[in-house]
């Protein structure tokens, strides 16, 4: 059993509670560019997904709580929550740092943009 | 040469208390280069080395396995054989498998125990009624043998059933497919091993890989726990752990790694002589020949590598039984286990060639691999033999998924996903 505990309201309860979104961090190509989107990143974007074991971005909904959408970082090995933190957030730094994959790139690209 | 398993040779052995029975296969260390590679010692792994070795004459192939071969999903599972999927595509993998599940054992030479007593499938929604009717009249057409039933015929089927009109869940029918049925999913594992290695293959066990080897965009080999080992061809056929292999080779696969749960409980006298799956309320149940209830319901939602998976999924499994089946609500479970399924968007499989030459993959079959074990594997050598998808693996080509061209079986599967 998971223990879950909302970001937003900090009501804490197992994942019967919380809904699973899914892969977190992931940018829909066709927002920036609705024209000029070719199949394969469609299918980047729809299908392809980063299944690390070990450190996984994902989604939440607080279902029973305050109904926001979050972020998590888990362990998909051991199961626990690294860190919880906002829908328009990034992960902690440290955490960050340890992601790999499309994962690492995004978040460069995101900083980048921050600066 | 092997000793063939038969009467005479259990009676030859009884006499000298079976001290004498040869190994099932060879040990072997791993030679330096194999004419094809299969990565994963499942079922599906085993089986593609199997018709790689009796149907393409490559002998100069190797099985690697990390753990123990059959240790996965193929010794997890629960073992129903069924064909009767929606899509065209789906029943012709399907029923080739069931169809040679038929023959498997004299094929192997391995009593892999296929036991054809009937795959019942409930309609307790009006929707799901419906779906299945339009699954069966697909069937039909397929020429696959299975006809929607009665909740009176459902009562015939299995007496132990509650089919009270009243209950929240009521059956309202059920779909049959009667040349379904159970198997031993040991044996299955066990019996390819065998009859592989008596053809030359080197099944290796306790050997990880670590890495693909490329030159350019071929592939040259693997770097594993147990050395180098060179390969034009490499097949990857490891289920929940194919996006950490394809990792290695660069190429993303369009896969989630999920727990799903199984639970057995404590035997009891025959109460049931099919398979049951209520996929509205989540459950499906058969009794093993020792007498024990197999169990088998739905995923946990969330990304899982642990191979434990939550009470939730199996309170929510055991509740649906237990208002299905009133007869078994003081059972005790005696085992409960998890595997790591691999999911795919539309809940198809992927037996494909890759964008590296001499690199295939064989996954995506989530929660309903076993059955398909001997059709997946005979698809796949001759994929990996002729360097072509064989015409029933075509559609489950990885280009399905930019071309949008899903083979959807995510409701249709009528499976608990």
């Amino acid at each position: 059993m998971l223990v879950v505990t909302c970001p937003i309201c900090n009501a804490s309860g197992d994942e019967t509670d919380f809904h699973y979104g899914g892969q977190a961090h992931v940018r829909r190509p066709a927002t920036a560019d609705p024209l000029n989107i070719t199949d394969e990143e469609q299918r980047d974007y729809l299908f392809i997904r980063h299944n690390p074991k070990g450190l996984h971005f994902e989604r939440w909904r607080c279902d029973r709580g305050c109904g926001k959408w979050f972020h998590a970082a888990r362990d998909t090995v051991t199961m626990e929550f690294k860190a919880t933190y906002g829908i328009t957030e990034l992960p902690p730094v440290e955490l960050m740092k340890e992601a790999k994959g499309p994962w690492a790139d995004y978040f460069k690209m995101r900083m980048k943009e921050k600066a | 040469m092997k000793s063939k398993y038969s009467i005479f040779s259990l009676a030859r052995n009884a006499k000298n208390y079976h001290k004498d029975w040869e190994k099932a296969w060879r040990s072997p260390a791993p030679k330096a280069e194999y004419d094809a590679v299969i990565v994963g010692g499942g079922g599906h792994g085993l089986a593609t080395a199997y018709y790689l070795a009796k149907n393409h004459g490559l002998t100069n192939i190797a099985v690697v396995e990390k753990g123990w071969i059959g240790g996965g999903n193929t010794g997890r599972n629960t073992t129903i054989i069924r064909s009767n999927y929606l899509q065209d595509s789906s029943i012709a993998i399907y029923e080739l498998a069931r169809s040679l599940y038929e023959g498997l054992s004299q094929d192997l030479n391995y009593n892999m125990m296929f036991s054809p007593r009937g795959v019942l499938m409930l309609c307790q929604t009006e929707h799901e009624f419906r779906a299945f009717k339009r699954t069966a009249h697909a069937n039909r057409l397929a020429g696959l043998d299975c006809r929607m039933v009665t909740p009176a015929e459902v009562k015939e089927i299995v007496p132990i059933i509650n089919t009270d009109p009243n209950c929240r869940y009521p059956i309202l029918g059920a779909y049959y497919q009667p040349r379904g049925g159970t198997g031993r999913h040991d044996a299955v594992a066990w019996g390819y091993a065998r009859a592989a290695d008596a053809l030359g293959v080197d099944i290796i066990q306790n050997c990880e890989v670590t890495g693909i080897t490329r030159e350019g965009g071929r592939v040259t080999g693997l770097s594993t726990t147990r050395g180098e080992i060179k390969s034009k061809k490499i097949g990857v056929v490891t289920a929940g752990n194919v996006s950490t292999i394809m990792d290695m080779a660069g190429v993303r696969m369009p896969i989630e790694s999920l727990c799903l749960q199984a639970l057995v409980s404590e035997p009891i006298k025959p109460v049931i002589d099919c398979v049951v799956m209520a996929n509205t309320v989540h459950g499906y149940m058969s009794q093993s020949d020792k007498g024990e209830l197999v169990i088998g319901g739905g995923t946990d939602p969330y990304n899982n590598y642990s191979q434990r998976g939550s009470f939730t999924a199996l309170e929510h499994t055991v509740t649906a039984l237990v208002e299905t089946f009133p007869i078994i609500s003081r059972l005790r479970m005696l085992r409960q286990w998890g595997g790591i399924v691999d999911m795919t968007g539309d809940r198809s499989p992927i037996l494909s060639k890759t964008e590296i030459e001499g690199l295939y993959v064989n996954c995506g079959w989530g929660t309903g691999g076993f059955k398909a074990i001997p059709g997946s594997g005979f698809v796949f050598a001759d994929t990996m033999a002729n360097d072509r998808p064989h015409k029933i693996a075509e559609p489950f080509g990885l280009n399905r998924f930019a071309e949008g061209r899903l083979i959807d079986e995510s409701v249709a599967a009528a499976v608990a996903h």
